[in-house]
């Protein structure tokens, strides 16, 4: 059967499985767009920005473990999804984006709207193409969808001439894996690699599991928790990871790294082994390389060589499929009891505890903390997937919101992409419309992309938007207070109405300043049909904690002063920074700041004044000072 | 820094030099030199690089390799008995009185004159970069006009012929020491 180019891009995605893509169209995409009229199966959301559209093909593929596909015009609309395909790489997020270039007779000439997009995403990408003859769509996108998911999984760009999509050709599609001879995604670990293992883990006395996102891209859950349970291993989580193992396992110690509970970081660092699961020890997982668990041998359980001693040395490495290499290994795992090792791990825990903000009683302020731990407490009964945009809420919630199931966080570990919540929510919704999707999301994050409310609008799709507002960027205000001697250059920042924006979207609004109404704002928001905008207006100048700065030994931990100890004396108001300096607390991290700021509806809020002045006076000479220490 | 002799073969597809160089630069390795060629099977390219890594870093290099979807297999000859060679051509200056003892050189090296000018010389030589270098070193006196260099090629030597389907990633790949000489590991001062 002959077809157009066009036609051919339709054909295939049906028969990928695809029913919803995100896009925006133009010029050099517009014959497939055209086409898309033919094929009413499939849904289009036209989204208010192509970056918008990648994150939401993403949330779609993370939400669902499916592949998510975006779609966009030639040079800018293409070079507008950078971001977004670069957020995708870094989380192993499985997209495939198509986007139109220009006339295959015009590539290479300058022409309008003509950017070499392989070329711009080349090093962002797992794969890509460009196609210029339409007898070569149909291989491509099968490669393509073959590509993003097997394997390490990833994003794959199409790049299709627009004469490409216009011309006919024969369209035969090839259910059967494409050939692709240099790519082998399914590698196999080796015997003496299993032998090697099960000897460590046999003889191990202070074991710590450390759990990835990779877990959930192999459906490993219940093979990690049975040999958790088996051995008595307890189990520590990577941001991407939170989900994997349920919170509420009492193997699961809770959250590794710069932002992880301290008494994480002390088994990681005190552990004789360390047998990583699907994660690539990243510098924010392991902090100083030097002494990062510098008595454990490692074992890495990798379906990516290439992450194999790439940071850290690895004693046993075992590439492969995580559940397969699991199942081969658990029938020789021996029991165990590690008494020990767990009543070690209880000693540190209870330092911990008295440190923990939730023990700070409501004092009329709100603390973004609180805000998250009620709004687990409101909605953890009911199928919920959060998704975070990145700064200290997204620490925030990744301490105090207790995620039981994998896929129900979803937020940009490795790049780190500001503006990733909301598109990416409302890809989520798409791949779970049954399920409450919550957007948490600072105040900085959500001005970057949220026009894409009016998507939700226009799709009429309902997620919830908990914007933590506290007229700061504020994470990067945190690094300003710790290591720039709190030159606040560029971080205070104003932001509109939120309430009346969502209602100029026609959609809802509503405000929160009180700890006491955390609840009912959030029964408020899931009633409410429409698509809900919530301006929780938090504590300006709180900070995560613990924190390991940067570079720093990943149990030198700046922490939060004992509340206790606190309360009786009020002596002990010093951070403990990692080289045994002490700063002193912010009075506000630890009181309720300054008292007005959290009375005062945000769109009111100004930045106080002194801090404007301060950053007007410094910036931008953010001198090295403490930030030195690596 | 050591230098690590790899050999990738790469599907002739467009844009693969490109994917190749891009890994390098990417990944923070620095390529010494890079040859590229058809060999005897028919779509398969055969690219020899140079590259500045210590033997870690080099299974890194590997490694990564071998996630470019075009990169059919990757060898490293830097440990194996291998033949290197490379070509160069030197064009030199000569007067009446300098021209003898520079066809001398000529012949030492087994070089071959291939275009004669009254006041210069064009020279192919060719033989390990070693070699190469030498030549340059030795001509330099007599004023080097200019220089060109191909760049290594590389076969290993014996009857060590490639498996259709070699090893996905060998096993120094998979156990190597971790890579201390990758300097960008562990420290990032990005929020
Ligand atoms: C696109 C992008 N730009 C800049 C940054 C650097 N950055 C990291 S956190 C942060 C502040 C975030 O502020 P906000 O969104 O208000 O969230 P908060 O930290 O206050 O919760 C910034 C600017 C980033 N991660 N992404």
């Amino acid at each position: 059967m002959k077809l157009t180019g066009a036609e051919i891009i339709w054909e295939c995605l049906i028969r990928e499985g695809v029913d919803v893509v995100f896009g925006y169209p133009g010029g050099a995409i517009l014959p497939t767009y055209d086409a898309m009229t033919k094929y009413p199966q499939i849904h289009h959301v036209l989204t208010r920005h192509e970056q918008g559209a990648t994150h939401m093909a993403d949330g779609y593929a993370r939400a669902s473990g499916k592949v998510g596909v975006a779609i966009a015009t030639s040079g800018p609309g293409a070079t507008n999804m950078v971001t977004g395909i670069a957020t995708a790489m870094m989380d192993s997020s499985p997209i495939v984006c198509i986007t139109g270039q220009v006339g295959s007779r015009a590539l290479g000439t300058d022409a309008f709207q003509e950017t070499d997009v392989t070329g711009v995403t080349l090093p962002v990408t797992k794969h890509n193409y460009l196609v210029t003859k339409t007898a070569d769509i149909a291989r491509v996108i099968r490669e393509a969808f073959y590509i993003a998911k097997s394997g390490r999984p990833g994003p794959v760009l199409v790049d299709i001439t627009k004469d490409a999509q216009q011309l006919t050709a024969e369209f035969d599609w090839e259910a059967a894996a494409p050939k692709l001879p240099g790519y082998r995604p399914s590698l196999r670990a080796l015997p003496s690699e299993y032998e090697r293992a099960l000897e460590l883990i046999n003889s191990a006395k202070r074991p710590v599991i450390l759990a990835g996102q990779g877990i959930k891209l192999s459906g490993a859950t219940a093979q990690v928790l049975e040999l958790a349970d088996t051995a008595r291993i307890p189990i520590a989580v990577t941001l991407l990871g939170l989900g994997v193992v349920p919170a509420s396992s009492p193997f699961n110690l809770g959250m590794m790294g710069m932002h992880g509970e301290a008494w994480v970081n002390q088994a990681i660092q005190q552990a004789d082994l360390l047998i990583a699961l699907g994660m690539r020890f990243d510098d924010r997982v392991t902090g100083n390389l030097k002494t990062y668990a510098p008595h454990a041998k490692k074992i890495h359980v990798e379906i990516d060589p290439s992450e194999v001693n790439k940071n850290v040395h690895v004693d046993v490495p075992l590439i492969g499929d995580l559940r397969e290499v699991l199942e081969e290994l658990l029938p020789k795992v021996r029991t165990s009891d590690r008494g020990e090792w767990w009543a070690k791990i209880a000693e540190m825990k209870g330092d911990s505890a008295v440190r923990d903000i939730q023990a700070l009683p409501d004092n009329g302020h709100l603390y973004a903390a609180h805000v998250i731990n009620d709004l687990w407490r409101a909605t953890k009964d009911r199928e919920t997937i959060v998704v975070t945009d990145v700064g200290q809420h997204q620490m925030w919630e990744a301490q105090y919101y207790r995620h039981e199931k994998p896929r129900s966080l979803i937020t940009s570990g490795g790049l780190g992409t500001m503006g990733f919540a909301l598109p990416a929510a409302i890809g989520a919704k798409f791949a779970c419309p049954e399920k409450d999707v919550w957007v948490v999301v600072g105040d900085g994050g959500f001005q970057m992309t949220s026009c894409e409310l009016a998507t939700a609008e226009q799709e009429g799709i309902k997620v919830n938007v908990a914007i933590i507002n506290n007229a700061f960027l504020g994470m990067v205000r945190q690094w300003q207070e710790f290591f720039y001697e709190k030159r606040y250059a560029a971080t205070p920042m104003t932001g509109p109405d939120f309430v009346k924006l969502a209602e100029a979207y026609r959609l809802n609004g509503l405000r929160c300043d009180k700890r006491a109404e955390v609840n009912a704002t959030v029964k408020a928001t899931l009633a409410d049909k429409r698509t809900t905008v919530v301006d929780f207006v938090v504590e300006q100048e709180d900070a995560v904690f613990p924190m390991v700065p940067a570079g720093a030994d990943l149990d030198a931990m700046i922490r939060r002063p004992k509340r206790e100890i606190l309360a009786e004396s009020g002596a002990d108001k010093e951070w403990q920074m990692p080289n045994g300096e002490s700063a002193a607390v912010s009075e506000l991290a630890l009181t309720g700041g300054p008292s007005k700021a959290a009375s005062v509806p945000a769109a009111k809020r100004k930045p106080a004044p002194s801090l404007k002045k301060k950053s007007a006076r410094t910036a931008p000479v953010a001198k090295a000072g403490k930030s030195k220490r690596r | 820094m050591p230098k690590h002799t790899l050999i990738a073969y790469v599907e002739d597809v467009p844009g693969v030099l490109n994917r190749v160089a891009s890994l390098f630069r990417r990944r923070n390795f620095n390529i010494d030199s890079l040859t590229v060629g058809r060999t005897e099977q028919a779509g398969v390219s055969r690219l020899t690089v140079v590259v500045d890594a210590t033997d870690a870093g080099a299974r890194i290099v590997e490694a990564n390799l071998y996630k470019l979807v075009n990169v059919l297999r990757v060898d490293d000859l830097t440990h194996k008995p291998a033949l290197n060679r490379e070509l160069g051509l030197v064009k030199v200056k000569v007067t009446a009185a300098t021209r003898s003892q520079v066809l001398e050189f000529v012949d030492m090296f087994r070089a071959r004159v291939v275009d004669v000018d009254e006041e210069s010389l064009v020279i192919e030589v060719t033989g390990t970069p070693e070699k190469i270098g030498k030549f340059e070193m030795v001509l330099r006196p007599y004023g080097i006009l200019e220089l060109v260099r191909t760049g290594s090629v590389s076969m290993a030597r014996g009857h060590d012929k490639l498996t259709a389907n070699p090893p996905l990633v060998r096993a120094e790949v998979r156990s190597g020491a971790a890579a201390d000489d990758h300097s960008h590991a562990g420290i990032s001062m990005s929020v």
